[in-house]
């Protein structure tokens, strides 16, 4: 069956932020749970039942951001190239810094030295809370638009710096970012791990989501009254063959909000970011972790939502050249590409989910001192 | 233009992650399969022992596999961050085989590796094999996916350029998946990953067996190794002839580089065993010739010629000629002079835009290229031969040293003599690099082969780099060889470490070290008076089945 090719392109920007939640809801839970590494765990036994609450998951976790990626790269392939080549050393940091997973959870508790064994826990920690930070800071970028333009044969130069990267609302949705992903690792170490962890877990996802939700609200205030949007002017048809220098865009004072004004409906995204993350700590104090973590997750999905509707068709405006601006109508595939990729997905996705719930269903329990003692070289 | 500093550092740099990360793979590709052998054998019969080689060597194939995984991020992130022309390019057709082997493979591999090494003790046997079996699958999928995109990029078909988006286009999401060479390179290259395992798990059980530890142990790692490893080196040595000869068809300027033909000559060509080509003589110095054995080879015939790299560079001569003339129209098209000449001439010349793209190097507009450019492209349409001629001979003897080694380990293995073989038990233990040598040199040959393109005759590599500069790319390169060796010397310190202990690490209880550690411990209470002499006869270990 073919869907029309307006609809695909639509469809392909909802599954590329499915991705992305799919990823911050379990990988950043991961990250979460890196980051809170180091300060949860006081001692080894400790640290080894925090590793082993996502020991067996990770590795599945991390496929929502490699097929994300990839996503990127086939629905939207000059979004990738443009963006992935723009934030060239962000990039690298991020990936650097993914590079202390593999081997950090696999290689750590394979010796038994403590200056080892603490080398990796600082090696998970960055693993979790750099790559959390960088993805931030690439939204903010792309709120406050990118310094690149494309030349006659569509290919893309970046004329900003990296340090240009590090610029205050940037870091601000760096620290948003940073703040759900370890409130949900948080809560999720309440949930799958024993005292004294888990009052240390309490503690730690109220002050990161109160934190979260501070973050959001300035980051709400300051995108409204100090960000310029970006407004569509003229382009051709939605339903054309894809052509990012045909449209005319301007940059102006409110554009983000113009959505939320047109479909008062998308209000619901940052409503349900600011009730998820709020009712998720409120749960994590009532110890009814369970349902705080699917309410963390249900925050971290309003929040990515709330930017990805503000600036919805914009996927990485230009602040130097708006023209060159890469929109959901005019970066995306051709309509054989998008059909191909969009049943694979329809097909795929639910598998996965499947198999998935499974793996977590066989190893869920409460992980404790005594069962990693006991279980010495069985566990990571 | 692009600074050609920064292109040339791009190229080493994606050369550099992708063996580095080619290092990791094929062990993963066959071991995962040995596990499944081992395990079935457990689950079948209830044998403790099986379990614990599954164990043992799922250990070290956890070592590896992180690795695998960890330099597999950077493939995924260096298309679009050092290949962004590339990214735009192709990606339409390219992108989607990435797309879906995380959706297929990734995904199933990723997921069930952790229970393998975790759910022991929470799933039952079946369900553990299961789990196994899953990350095989998973694992073995993901390389058919990437090898799709790959020998995309060696072959492109079932794709068009189109003017309007500036890009290659899928047209036939059927022909790109059942493209002859991505399904001939796919097959060769995993069963290289399966030579890979066997040699491995060969290797280090032959030592055992030397050092006379853990027999029963080694003795049925290494069985499972010969029979495992000697149908997986026939398959490699009749799928790479297939591919030898599906390059013969397709790619005709990397087969005569391979074989250093210069001139096209009379059908059935010789095959050059030994020789110094030259690309600046254009001529193979020294060269000793086995005839007839080539033209048999890449054409299965007597009558037909294969072609020498002279005729095919005057071939792309007039191809790049072609080319300029469709990247005039292109841009009068692109400029929107769209009217039915324009676009009939620029259709006309298009199947050499690509040519046309060679020129990019050194003019920023191909259409207005000097003869002194045309012929410094003709120059650059063949890559370098010396490396190929080189790289392709070595993995061909690797090949076949190795399959000399099977069939003489299966043998003697098969007649229980193999203890007896101390000679041939060192071969295996000096033979693990083997493998690891004929897969680099064979992505060399598949990967430099394909020069000056990044996609085969459609997007010439020094086009599709991104916009950096030389610096950004000297310091990703240099944090890429700290970050890899540092990952690397931690890597090999962690398999020697447990390769040497043996199924000792499982602490079980029943293996070498630990036994030898007991019997100290009893000696020194039995006697009372401090560390006796360390038993030199090994425990009787066999009859631990």
């Amino acid at each position: 069956m073919i869907l029309d090719y307006e609809i695909l392109k639509f469809v392909w920007w909802l599954l590329v932020g499915v991705l992305f939640i799919g990823f911050a809801v379990t990988d950043g839970m991961d990250m979460g749970v890196g980051t809170l590494l180091p300060f949860l765990g006081k001692n080894d036994a400790e640290r080894r039942v925090i590793i082993n609450t996502v020991g067996p998951h990770w590795d599945g976790n991390q496929v929502w951001l490699i097929t994300a990626g990839g996503a990127i790269f086939a629905a939207w392939p000059l979004v990738y190239g443009a963006a992935f080549s723009g934030f060239y050393f962000a990039m690298l940091l991020a990936l650097f810094a993914l590079f202390f997973r593999p081997v950090g959870f696999d290689y750590r508790s394979k010796i038994d030295n403590k200056a080892w064994r603490n080398a990796w826990d600082w090696g998970l920690f960055i693993g979790g809370a750099v790559p959390a930070l960088v993805f931030g800071i690439a939204f903010g970028n792309l709120l406050q638009g990118v310094p690149f333009h494309l030349d006659e044969l569509l290919r893309p130069y970046y004329t900003g710096s990296f340090f240009a990267l590090l610029n205050p609302f940037a870091l601000l949705a760096g620290l948003i970012s940073l703040g759900m992903l370890t409130l949900h690792g948080a809560i999720w170490l309440q949930l799958r791990t024993s005292e004294p962890i888990v009052s240390r877990a309490k503690q730690w996802a109220k002050v990161t989501g109160l934190a979260t939700i501070i973050g959001f609200a300035l980051a709400g205030i300051w995108l409204t009254f100090f960000v310029d949007g970006f407004r569509v002017v003229s382009m051709p048809p939605t339903d054309a063959t894809p052509n990012p220098l045909t449209k005319e865009v301007v940059i102006e004072p409110f554009a983000w909000l113009a959505n939320y004004g047109r479909h008062p409906w998308t209000l619901f995204f940052p409503i349900i970011g600011f009730a998820g993350l709020g009712y998720a700590v409120s749960l994590s104090m009532q110890d009814r972790a369970g349902l705080g973590l699917v309410m963390s997750g249900v925050g971290i999905t309003g929040v990515i939502m709330t930017a990805g509707s503000a600036m919805f068709p914009f996927i990485m405006p230009s602040s130097t050249n708006p023209g060159s601006s890469l929109i959901a109508w005019d970066a995306t595939s051709s309509h054989l590409t998008l059909t191909v990729m969009f049943w694979a997905a329809v097909i795929f996705i639910p598998i996965i989910l499947a198999y998935t719930t499974w793996t977590y269903a066989r190893m869920w329990r409460r992980i404790t001192v005594e069962e990693i003692e006991s279980q010495d070289k069985l566990a990571y | 233009m692009l600074d050609s500093t920064m292109i040339e550092l791009s190229r080493w740099q994606f050369a550099a992650t992708a063996m580095y990360h080619f290092l990791f793979v094929p062990l993963t590709l066959g071991l995962s399969w040995m596990l499944v052998i081992m395990e079935s054998v457990y689950v079948m019969t209830g044998r403790e022992i099986y379990k614990d080689m599954t164990k043992f060597w799922g250990k070290l194939f956890g070592i590896n596999f992180a690795l695998g995984v960890t330099t597999g991020l950077t493939m995924e992130f260096q298309f679009g961050t050092n290949w962004s022309y590339y990214s735009h390019y192709v990606g339409d057709v390219f992108g989607a085989p990435l797309a879906i082997e995380g959706l297929m493979a990734f995904f199933l591999e990723s997921t069930f590796i952790g229970l393998f090494f975790l759910g022991w003790e929470r799933l039952t046997k079946r369900q553990h094999l299961m789990v196994t079996f899953l990350t095989a699958i998973g694992s073995n999928l993901s390389a058919m996916w990437i090898l799709i995109a790959n020998g995309w990029m060696q072959y492109p078909v079932g794709a068009e350029f189109s003017y309007e988006t500036m890009r290659m286009e899928m047209q036939s999401f059927y022909e790109v998946m059942f493209n002859p060479v991505a399904q001939v390179k796919f097959v060769h290259t995993v069963a290289a990953g399966y030579v890979t395992a066997a040699m491995f798990v060969a290797g280090i059980s032959a030592w055992y067996m030397l050092k006379g530890r853990d027999l029963a142990f080694a003795k049925r790692s290494f069985s499972v190794a010969m029979g495992f490893g000697l149908a997986s080196i026939l398959s490699v040595i009749l799928l790479g002839d297939e591919s030898g000869y599906e390059v013969g068809d397709v790619q005709k300027v990397k087969l005569a580089a391979i074989e250093a033909e210069w001139h096209t000559a009379e059908a059935p060509a010789g095959f050059t065993i030994f020789g110094l080509p030259s690309n600046e003589d254009e001529e193979t110095h020294m060269a000793i010739k086995v005839p007839w054995a080539l033209g048999l080879i890449a054409t299965r015939s007597l009558d037909e010629e294969v072609v020498g790299l002279k005729d095919l560079m005057r071939e792309h001569e007039v191809r790049i000629r072609s080319g300029m003339v469709a990247y005039e129209y292109l841009q009068r098209l692109r400029n929107g002079e769209d009217n039915a000449h324009n676009r009939g001439t620029f259709e006309d010349h298009m199947d050499d835009l690509g040519y046309g793209l060679l020129l990019k190097k050194y003019t920023d507009n191909p259409a207005e290229a000097t003869e002194e450019q045309i012929q410094m492209a003709v120059k650059d349409s063949i890559p370098e031969v010396a490396p190929l001629f080189w790289s392709f001979r070595i993995m061909v003897a690797a090949g076949f040293w190795m399959l000399l080694l099977f069939v003489l380990g299966f043998y003697f293995n098969a007649t229980r003599k193999i203890q007896e073989k101390r000679w041939l038990l060192r071969a295996f233990l000096l033979s693990i690099p083997v493998p690891w040598i004929a897969a680099e040199t064979g992505w060399f040959v598949a990967e430099f082969g394909r020069q000056p393109w990044a996609i085969g005759e459609v997007l010439p590599t020094s086009v599709a780099a991104s916009s950096l500069t030389a610096n950004d790319l000297i310091f990703s390169l240099s944090a890429f060889i700290i970050f890899y060796t540092a990952l690397f010397a931690i890597e090999m310190f962690l398999m020697i470490k447990f390769a040497r202990q043996g199924p000792s690490s499982l602490h079980s209880g029943r293996y070498y070290h630990e036994r030898q550690a007991k019997l100290v411990a009893d000696s020194e209470s039995d006697s009372g008076n401090g560390p006796g002499p360390a038993p030199t006869n090994a425990p009787a270990q066999q009859r631990e089945d």
